[in-house]
């Protein structure tokens, strides 16, 4: 049974170049997991399923992750010039909250069994590089048939577009269907039905569409 | 700006291409389903036929698609227990026992040996009635006309009066707990098993003897939708399909979860890969898990906890990290893919399908089948779309 | 021979066809409506709310702490609260729902709102045969449509409603006993109380004016 940093160790021998770093899981699984940078991620795949000792030839799981960006905002102690009480320019330190963008991504995840040896699971993530327009990543179906499917559930609820995919269309959701379903900041479309019991942001649409017939009958 | 500007290639749909083949014969495409009283539920196939051969086969789901993952993002750990019944709703109590393992798993809980015997009758009888079923629906798409589905049927009956006596529901069981088992079980339910079991020996003898040398289905299913063992592996196939390939692996023996390592049983291998391996893999399963059930009613202990102290129904917030439990449920592996990010709801909550990823090769084994075939390896398959699509 | 395994089973049907007309397990039909299997005791559909005695609305345990509505899986459950106060069965006045709606079309008999109540106030029914031509508002179960008596619950469920009274009959006396007890240190205390102005007199400092009380007050 492998452990993640063993893998690395693996990896790192056969394809010096290769782009990979380990991801510590917190939490009591301990399944950490190894981040592929995208230009070397085929090579990696092709090393881990064809390799004697690791021979991780079953791909069980392929799945997105979607981390939007977060607005992180700090406390800084910044030196800034003011007026004295007495007309001239002092220098003070005042505490200001600097807020900066950090940006999402989206990201796949991949779980490797080895069918051959009895060990697993080894996880592979790779990320995009924002979440609006620079979303492709090399598909990894061509390494296992498995992915096929999976990367195209990805792709359809997700956004991100696999190159190298044999057949990439949506797959759940009807083929005309515009937005990503699985986003974190999809927005249901607002089809409102008879609720007798609504909560949470039912209630407000309920609310809403209340107060527009309202309005109309009025 | 919305990604799908950049994607225009991808956003129309691309059905199979009628060509047209040196000799000038058009193909004649068939959309079989959704509405179709063999497809396991509402599943489509577009197929091309070349007369009466397929050519071209595309699977398209997604009729079902109720966006489970996204409503457990929603909503806290234990809510969607109910809704995990509703996945593989033949097989509700692996299901829940699957995302209970993940759940462990993510948070570091301890199971209590009697739990974990309970765990192991019930996951045993869902796998007999989900085997004898299977065998039931697959000879029913071959024209028995229900007879072996009816008999089956008379078995599920049975078993499923016992999930209902101990969680309250026949299908949708909703009995799993993090960490244990809901409730306790009832006076007098251990003794019904036992009784139950008793007769399940006879019901499988009674299954072969109606089925196994019938000659209409050995010559319909011999040879019949062959699947190599180096695509299955690939195609990351798993269950009885996988291992009527004969690829040795079963999510008992490999990952050793639960209590398994306890129970000795063997793992029934195919030589050829179709349809006939498959349905005879079931009935041995069937046998394997009766004789499971028997060391397991034997050696059950009388009396202990039902679940882990440190877990309580409200207020669960595991520590942040990930975490991918899967077992064997009777279709293949299930896996249920957990991230937290501290909070009472899960960040990404994910169900591998093992119905889904069967499908993978769907195409590939019915190439050059002839398209009443079709219906009987799309039914060895053995998927529910309750789970393919979530 | 060809054909024998066909043979075989057509064996096996005949003995299920003759076998049918004698033995119970071989014909398994039930004419439903006219003949019903008894249910079992353990199985759940709806929720119903629970009542002591005979007045639905004075003797519910619920005590509207929306519990139940906020672990809902599908979000069924809608409570508004009262504004005024009733006793409950130990006494004590309780906030109680003035709402309870319940709609058991949306309701999946999940039986999460009875695990996490901690008032034993809602429970599972068994009844099934609930079908309605009214496709909005039939299904909307309001508090007097969903309050039960717990003769009923008795009747329904008789082991776990034994349980369930055992505790509550269990919690009750562990109140009355402390009740009692706290009665009896008040009592005590004001005995002692009125003992002390006897001795008053007697300290050095100055007299404090301390009202006539009389022991065991």
């Amino acid at each position: 049974m492998k452990t993640a940093a063993e893998v690395l160790q693996a990896i790192k021998a056969a394809l010096p170049q290769a782009g990979v770093e380990l991801v510590n899981n917190p939490g009591p699984s301990a399944q950490h997991s190894l981040r592929l940078a995208p230009a070397d991620a085929l090579a990696v795949a092709v090393f881990l399923r064809d390799d004697a000792e690791l021979a991780l030839d079953y791909c069980s799981n392929a799945t997105g992750v979607d981390w939007p960006d977060k607005e992180i905002s700090e406390k800084v102690k910044v030196t800034k010039v003011v007026d004295g009480p007495d007309g001239t320019k002092e220098e003070k330190v005042v505490e200001e909250t600097v807020k900066h963008l950090e940006p999402g991504y989206l990201e796949a995840v991949y779980h490797l069994f080895s069918m051959k040896h009895k060990h697993g699971p080894v996880i592979l993530r790779m990320r995009t590089v924002n979440r609006a327009d620079q979303v492709q990543l090399p598909s990894l179906t061509p390494v296992w048939r498995s992915a096929e499917f999976q990367e195209r559930e990805i792709f359809d609820l997700f956004g991100i577009v696999f190159t190298g995919h044999p057949d990439l269309r949506r797959i759940l959701m009807w083929d005309e269907f515009e937005d990503h379903p699985m986003r974190r900041d999809y927005v249901d479309p607002d089809d409102y039905e008879y609720e007798p019991t609504p909560h949470d942001e039912v209630l407000k649409r309920a609310q809403e569409h209340e107060k527009a017939q309202a309005g109309v009958t009025a | 700006m919305s990604p799908n500007s950049i994607l225009g290639e991808f956003k129309t749909y691309r059905p199979p291409v009628m060509d047209v083949s040196e000799e000038g014969d058009e193909l004649l495409e068939v959309a079989m389903g959704p509405h179709h009283p063999s497809t396991h539920g509402v599943f489509r196939m577009d197929v091309a036929l070349d007369g009466e051969r397929v050519v071209k086969l595309k699977p398209v789901f997604g009729y079902l698609h109720r966006n489970h993952e996204k409503i457990a993002e929603k909503a806290s750990y234990l809510a969607s227990m109910p809704y995990t019944d509703r996945l593989d709703y033949f097989c509700s109590l692996t299901n829940n026992w699957a995302y209970a393992i993940a759940v462990e798993k993510l948070a570091g809980f301890e199971v209590p040996e009697r739990a974990e015997y309970i765990r192991v009758i019930t996951a045993e009888l869902t796998r007999v009635q989900n085997h004898a079923s299977a065998i039931g629906f697959l000879l029913q798409e071959m024209g028995a006309s229900g007879t072996p589905l009816m008999y089956a049927f008379r078995e599920r009956e049975k078993i499923l009066d016992l999930f209902e006596e101990l969680t309250g529901s026949r299908m949708m069981c909703n009995y799993m707990r993090f960490g244990g088992c809901r409730v306790e079980l009832p006076a007098g339910w251990l003794a019904k098993v036992s009784t139950i079991v008793d007769g399940l020996p006879r019901f499988i003898d009674e299954t072969e003897a109606l089925l196994t040398s019938n000659e209409i289905l050995m010559a319909r299913s011999q040879g019949v939708g062959v699947l190599k063992p180096d695509l299955a592996v690939n195609a990351g196939i798993t269950g009885p399909m996988l291992r009527a390939t004969g690829v040795n692996y079963d999510i008992r023996k490999v990952d050793h979860y639960g209590i398994y390592d306890r129970f000795s049983f063997r793992v029934p291998l195919g030589d050829h890969g179709d349809i006939y391996d498959r349905y005879m893999i079931r009935v041995l399963e069937m046998r394997e898990s009766v004789g499971i059930l028997k060391q397991a009613l034997r050696d059950i202990p009388a009396s202990g906890p039902i679940i882990d102290p440190k877990s309580k129904p409200r207020g669960f917030r595991p520590k942040p990290g990930e975490a991918y439990g899967r077992i064997e449920a009777p279709k293949g592996e299930l896996g249920f893919y957990l991230i937290s990010d501290g909070t009472g709801n899960p960040y990404r909550y994910r169900v591998r399908p093992p119905s889904l990823i069967n499908l993978t090769v769907l195409e590939d084994m019915c190439l050059g089948q002839n398209v009443a075939d079709v219906v009987l390896i799309f039914g060895s398959v053995d998927i529910v779309l309750g789970e393919v699509d979530r | 021979m060809l054909g024998e395994g066909m043979l075989k089973g057509l064996a096996e049907t005949a003995k299920n066809f003759a076998g049918s007309f004698v033995s119970k397990e071989r014909m398994t039909t039930v004419e439903y409506p006219e003949e019903r299997i008894a249910p079992i005791e353990n199985t759940r559909d709806f929720p119903i709310l629970i009542y002591d005695g005979n007045d639905p609305l004075a003797g519910l345990r619920c005590v509207a702490c929306q519990i139940c509505e906020k672990e809902c899986p599908p979000k069924c459950i809608y409570i508004v609260k009262s504004t005024d106060k009733k006793p409950d069965f130990v006494g004590k006045p309780q906030i109680y729902p003035a709402r309870f709606d319940i709609d058991i079309s949306v309701c999946m008999s999940c039986q999460i709102c009875v695990e996490v109540c901690p008032f034993e106030a809602i429970k599972m029914d068994t009844e099934f045969e609930l079908s309605t031509t009214d496709r909005f508002g039939g299904l909307l179960y309001d508090r007097n449509q969903l309050s039960k008596s717990n003769e009923y619950y008795n009747r329904i469920h008789p082991t776990e409603a034994a349980e369930v009274d055992a505790r509550l009959a269990e919690e009750k006396a562990k109140a009355e006993a402390k009740a009692k007890a706290a009665a009896e240190a008040a009592a005590a205390k004001a005995a002692a109380a009125a003992a002390a102005p006897k001795e008053a007199p007697a300290a050095p400092a100055a007299p404090k004016p301390v009202p006539a009380k009389e022991p065991g007050a």
